[in-house]
């Protein structure tokens, strides 16, 4: 494992810069504990401050620190992604092992919802859940929901590799000796397909903290919980751009971006560790 | 023929499924409300002036019947897909008595139109320039792109549409940042209309576009760099095929065939780049008529954008699903 990771630290130029600028975000956004100020405070500093020896992002016209308000808004979108993408791998790799390995009626039935999943807009839901919800909204209701409704994508990516895996001579030899589907799905297979997931659960948390920024500007969810959303959806409703306080919205969304690229990166390079054909052709090895 | 008769009762099942389950979801969302959309519509239309209690009594027992909220659960289940089968969502709240199916259908032409065609633009040139890239991969000017790609990939949608907001509308103002068309131009079939029309729509268009982009790119770049390790392709090239050859009818027609999934797929998604688009510059299409409609708490409006957004994207999939065999034989095979 630990081997695995310097080989690729080493050689895989996308790695390393993904680690990188990953780390930097976890970073800062652990930094959050040690904020001097409560996120959800507003006014505890002076408003509408340019970036400063004092205050080195400078201050949103709420009076906000922007360096710890970023640092406690990451941390929330962080956590928010990790918690959608680890509730929704569980759906997602129940679904793709059962449907993989027991083939049949359970993998058509399976497929024909999860394809419903995949091709729903989920936006307009979301939306239409905010609607009804509206003040019962929290950060934890959400990342239930999207866990809820971002499955079915990787379900089938897993379901296409445990596929693979049963007509494989080791899953025989399983049957054989006795092993239960669950034992074999859950012993057997499962190890297989854990680099996928791996890499399924950067995309998904791209995604998640990309639709919840994306509901947040427009002040659809629980804008009083710093993420990066709401950060922008409050430097939005003061007209930060047009008042000049560009630091407000700058320093997040270049976060965010960041975030984005660094998860985008380190899939990206697992993907390519996963299937080496790729890898190869990277490597010049033709035209 | 009997293949592709197979395929096609396949797809339209999978479109019924989709639309039976979505509707269903929305309902069950809806329903699952602590706001009362009738008793909310009484105290909007109540506040000003004095309205006798008898008055107010009749008006909650015929908005009831408006919102298909009179009846026992299941009677109001049955009602509620009797009126979506014939695209009655009942009156808009924020804009009574006009019928939400009025609504929707004065703003589903712009968003439609907007999608559409930004759509396509972005798939073309992603995929055209990806597969460039992926093929001549010495080429400098399309390893340059393929760095601004990965940069724009990630980006969210609004950032981009911002971005050109600033740029053009106060650096440089030579396009309209508002609106679907001009203040002072009649609607209706004229050339001034539709130059108008199409003045208005680049700057969304662009911000779709710009983005969409990017994803393509380095997905068909992706794609064709595993194809040309082929061994076909090995062949062709030691064979001496005109490289030409090689790069449209090797590569990029076998490369294209799962970025025609993924143009169906993304379809959905694009939904929600809409509209943010169309909030940040005032397009008059869907994805306003539905944050305007949260905000006015405008409850059958939003259920209807809601429904209506779920029977077009997956009729969207279903027609690129219908054409799919035609790239890929294979497909009705299976």
């Amino acid at each position: 494992m630990f081997k695995i990771i310097r080989d690729l630290l080493r050689f895989n130029i996308e790695f390393a810069v993904g680690t990188l600028i990953t780390l930097a975000i976890v970073g800062l956004s652990v930094l959050s504990f040690f904020s001097p100020y409560p996120a959800e405070d507003i006014y505890v500093v002076a408003p509408d401050v340019p970036p400063s020896w004092e205050y080195w992002l400078g201050t949103t016209s709420r009076g906000q620190d922007v360096f710890w308000q970023m640092a406690a808004a990451l941390r929330n979108t962080l956590l928010f992604g990790l918690a959608v993408a680890a509730l929704s791998r569980v759906i997602s790799l129940t679904v793709g092992l059962v449907s993989g390995y027991m083939g049949g009626m359970t993998d058509r039935v399976l497929m024909s919802i999860n394809d419903t999943f995949i091709i729903i807009p989920l936006f307009p839901i979301l939306v239409l859940f905010y609607f009804v919800m509206r003040d019962s909204m929290s950060w934890v209701l959400l990342a239930v929901i999207m866990a809820a409704l971002g499955w079915a994508y990787d379900a089938r990516l897993i379901r296409s590799v445990a596929m693979s895996l049963r007509t494989r001579e080791f899953t025989q030899q399983s049957i054989f000796s006795g092993m239960s589907p669950r034992q074999i799905m859950t012993q057997e297979h499962l190890p297989y397909v854990l680099p996928i997931v791996f890499s399924t659960t950067l995309n998904n948390m791209n995604w998640s903290i990309g639709m919840e920024v994306t509901l947040s500007v427009l002040g659809f969810t629980d804008i009083n919980t710093p993420t990066i959303g709401s950060m922008l959806y409050w430097a939005n409703q003061h007209t930060a751009l047009v008042a000049g306080v560009w630091w407000w919205i700058a320093w997040p969304v270049i976060a965010v971006m960041l975030l984005f690229i660094g998860l985008y990166l380190l899939a990206t390079a697992l993907n390519e560790y996963i299937d080496p054909r790729s890898r190869l052709s990277r490597m010049g090895g033709t035209a | 023929m009997r293949t592709y008769a197979a395929y096609l009762a396949k797809r339209l099942m999978q479109f019924a499924l989709v639309v039976f389950i979505g509707i269903n979801l929305t309902y069950l969302i809806s329903h699952s409300t602590p706001i009362d959309p009738v008793e909310q519509t009484i105290s909007a239309l109540t506040s000003f002036g004095n309205t006798s209690p008898e008055a107010i009594e009749t008006m909650r027992q015929s908005l009831r019947e408006l919102y298909g909220m009179s009846g026992t659960p299941l009677e109001q289940y049955l009602s509620f897909w009797s009126r979506i089968a014939v695209g009655d969502f009942g009156p808009s709240l924020s804009a009574f008595p006009t019928p939400v199916s009025e609504l929707i259908l004065r703003a589903l032409p712009w968003t439609i139109g907007l999608l559409v065609v930004a759509t396509l633009i972005a798939w073309l040139l992603g995929n055209l320039l990806g597969g460039l890239a992926g093929y001549y991969r010495r080429n400098r000017v399309l390893k340059a792109l393929g760095l601004v790609a990965m940069g724009l990939h990630p980006m969210p949608y609004y950032v981009v549409a911002f971005v050109l907001l600033v740029l053009f509308g106060f650096l440089w103002p030579v396009l309209p940042i508002s609106g679907g068309s001009g203040m002072a131009v009649q609607q209706g079939f004229s050339f001034a209309f539709a130059y108008s029309v199409f003045i208005h729509s680049l700057l969304p268009a662009l911000s779709l576009v710009l983005v969409g982009m990017g994803g393509w790119f380095l997905g068909m770049r992706a794609l064709v760099s595993n194809i040309v390790t082929e061994d076909y392709v090995v062949y062709a090239e030691l064979g001496g095929v005109d490289r030409h050859r090689i790069l449209t009818s090797y590569v990029m027609r076998n490369a294209l065939v799962p970025q025609v999934t993924g143009l169906a797929m993304s379809l959905g998604a694009i939904f929600t780049g809409a509209i943010i688009t169309e909030e940040v510059f005032g397009y008059p299409g869907i994805g306003s008529l539905l944050v305007d409609a949260v905000h006015a708490g405008d409850y059958s409006l939003v259920l209807g954008v809601t429904s209506v957004s779920i029977v077009a994207v997956s009729t969207a999939v279903l027609v690129i699903d219908l054409l799919y065999p035609l790239l890929d034989p294979r497909v009705q095979v299976e």
